[in-house]
């Protein structure tokens, strides 16, 4: 018998019966909590106010042609050379990026800024939601010590469920990698002490576009 | 499995007996509890989120054969690997042959349990792969050579100085009059080194929080992004995960995401939860271009449909580890599991057999606390009460304690007798007292006197003096 033969056969004797005549019955949906149910404003307001408590930090700009304006004012304050990392995505290659060289495509070791879009945002905790494709290599969310994410305010859904079937609806089911991603990298491993930069970005900054 | 040799009551003394661990210990109140308060109070629904978890997680253990099979089509429609696996051995050897099969020199780790049960680096290493683990903590007690005293924050029991120790034992190359006093420094050093690993290593092995059948996703839960760093850059992606990791939908994940978050650490939202299913796409251009699902048993299915089937719905969020009063005190590596506190002192003897682990059950004091906080409302003290009974039953408690229990039992169900034999030995205790009260040493009850005065009676008995009253 095959180990996953094996393994089949021991949880249905376990349960005492034989393989399922048809699938179960699923369970009927979870009640979502409140605060994953805002929509409109409300979910604006409330995702902006916990990307903040997560330490992500918060600009928010009219349309997407003033994003380039504000990397170059992050990547000044933060004292760095003026080079991004830049998701070949056709919305954000079109913007004008005079004044700073510009790479397209994933990440190199030596990457300090990535600039990608989101996907959505989820209101109930902050988070960002970004999938892996042509236009959005993940390794820009990951390598360069500066991340900034440009989400469009419309596209702040309430809770996790929303975000999920969203993701069904409009990217036609599954990529290869979705990231939740809520604040920058940290940890607490050092005396229980909470350090932001663990491996992952710094920094987070969330270019938020226009209103809901 | 084991994570320290010896007896857990020998290694409690020495436990006990270290400030570091003491320090560490006394963290635990001010941090993860009222962390874990302080969110679980921010969500009015936290009580009816844990009621569905605990309803969808009996579920999928009812149908978890249905559930594997849907959960692996997916994987493999995908182009992925679904390993099978029923013995840590089984699963040990289908990681290395993956390795070899990608020719890997390096592997990168993320964080998983899975990893410490089966005991994944030694083999690896021992087959010539370098296995370098990459969550901070983790990586501290890989170059520590220590296995983790808790299930989510692996080196809580070592200080920075420690750290600071085994930074510069390891790393060499660096200027040895570095300062690293500074947690922020450790950190920065950690950072550095392990990029260069994440960027060399073959394959990448992750654990998973959970895998989701509707869609064959595997999922992650992490705060220092170390995880994916590992799973993306490297050209295959390994991921480890025993059965019971099972949900059926994505938005039972979410149901699980909330829960665990604040249960584990407090947070909200953990700063990272990624799902990955299947190697990248055809047009992606970057993440791995293979990836394998290693599922393991190793005991997990022996437990369905028994008392002790309840513990497969743990989500290992580490709650009733940091409120236990007795891992509070002795820290996770006393106990000689990998899977430390109620937790593991249901789950090792459950996975490894009671003969192994019979000492686990009985560290505790059943104080319900626990199954307080268990977000997966586990009722762990019923459960260790369980062991406790099987373990007498089998003949594995010292015969000193049989003996003495069974001459107890002897006793207390003759109340004639008992009556008798209490009327005989309060005066004589009350004479070994000496008029102090209490008595610094008794035979027989060394193991209560070692560390405290036993009250000694005055020398009448309860009965005795309740009758003396009735009669005024
Ligand atoms: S038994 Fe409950 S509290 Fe303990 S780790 Fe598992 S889910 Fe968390």
């Amino acid at each position: 018998m095959s180990a996953k033969a094996a393994i089949l056969d021991g949880i249905r004797r376990a349960h005492g019966r034989g393989p399922l005549a048809q699938p179960p019955q699923p369970l009927p949906a979870a009640a979502i909590p409140a605060r994953a149910r805002d929509s409109g404003p409300a979910a604006v307001a409330r995702f902006c106010a916990m990307a903040e408590e997560a330490s992500a930090q918060l600009v928010r700009l009219a349309s997407l042609a003033e994003l380039p304006g504000a990397v170059k004012a992050e990547i000044a304050r933060q004292k760095l050379d003026p080079a991004v990392a830049l998701a070949p995505d056709p919305a954000l290659i079109e913007l004008d990026w005079t004044g700073l060289a510009v790479r397209r495509g994933p990440a190199r070791p030596d990457d300090m800024v990535g600039v990608v879009q989101a996907f959505a945002g989820v209101a109930e905790t902050g988070s960002l939601v970004l999938l892996s494709g042509p236009r959005s290599p993940t390794s820009l969310n990951f390598l360069p010590d500066l991340h900034i994410v440009a989400l469009e305010a419309k596209k702040i859904v309430g809770g996790f469920e929303e975000a999920f079937a969203k993701i069904e609806r409009e990217a036609g089911g599954m990529p290869r990698t979705v990231n939740l991603i809520t604040g920058p990298s940290r940890t607490g491993d050092i005396e229980q002490t909470i350090l932001m930069g663990a491996h992952g970005p710094r920094r987070l900054v969330v270019a938020l576009i226009g209103d809901a | 499995m084991r994570s320290q040799p010896g007896s857990l009551k020998t290694n409690a003394k020495a436990a006990l007996a270290d400030p570091v661990l003491k320090a560490a210990m006394a963290k635990l109140k001010t941090g993860f509890r009222s962390k874990r308060a302080i969110a679980v109070d921010r969500l009015p629904e936290f009580d009816a989120l844990r009621d569905r978890g605990q309803a969808m997680k009996n579920h999928v253990l009812a149908n978890l054969d249905f559930y594997l099979e849907q959960f692996a089509a997916r994987v493999e429609e995908q182009g992925g690997g679904v390993h099978w696996c029923r013995t840590a051995g089984e699963a040990r050897q289908a990681v290395l042959d993956i390795c070899r099969g990608q020719g890997a020199k390096m592997v990168t780790k993320g964080k998983s349990m899975i990893s410490e049960e089966i005991g994944l680096n030694d083999w690896l290493i021992k087959h010539g792969i370098e296995t370098v683990e990459t969550d901070l903590g983790e990586y501290i007690i890989q170059l520590r050579h220590e296995a983790p005293s808790h299930i989510i924050a692996p080196a809580i029991h070592v200080n920075r100085h420690q750290v600071a120790d085994a930074f510069r034992a390891a790393h060499t190359d660096l200027d040895a009059a570095r300062p690293l006093d500074e947690p922020r420094q450790l950190l920065d050093e950690a950072r550095a080194m392990l990029r260069q690993k994440f960027l060399a290593a073959d394959v990448g092995i992750t654990g998973a929080n959970f895998l989701v059948a509707e869609n064959g996703a595997t999922a992650i839960v992490t705060n220092e992004g170390n995880g994916d760093l590992t799973q993306i850059l490297p050209k295959a992606h390994i991921v480890l995960a025993s059965l019971e990791k099972i949900v059926p939908t994505m938005a039972d994940a979410a149901t699980v995401m909330r829960l665990l978050a604040r249960s584990a650490t407090g947070q909200e939202a953990t700063s990272y939860v990624t799902f990955s299913a299947g190697p990248r796409r055809p047009d992606d251009k970057d993440g791995p271009k293979a990836f394998h699902v290693v599922l393991l048993d190793n005991g997990r299915s022996a437990m369905l449909g028994g008392p002790f089937q309840d513990m497969l719905r743990c989500i290992r969020c580490a709650a009733c580890i940091n409120h236990c009063p007795v891992y509070g005190a002795v820290g996770g590596h006393a106990y000689g599991s990998v899977y430390c506190g109620p937790m593991g002192s249901v789950l090792s003897p459950a996975l490894g057999g009671l003969a192994e682990w019979a000492e686990m059950p009985n560290a505790s004091t059943l104080c319900g606390r626990c199954e307080i906080v268990c977000p997966m409302r586990i009722p762990l003290p019923r459960m260790l009460r369980h062991w406790r009974t099987r373990e007498f039953e089998r003949h594995l408690t010292p015969l000193p304690v049989r003996a003495g229990l069974a001459a107890w039992g002897f006793l207390a169900t003759r109340p004639t007798l008992y009556h008798l034999a209490m009327r005989l030995a309060m005066p004589v205790l009350a004479w070994f007292a000496k008029g102090r009260g209490r008595l610094a040493d008794l035979p027989l009850a060394g193991g209560w006197t070692a560390s405290r005065d036993l009250p000694a009676p005055e020398g009448e008995t309860f009965q005795a003096a309740w009758a003396r009253r009735k009669r005024r």
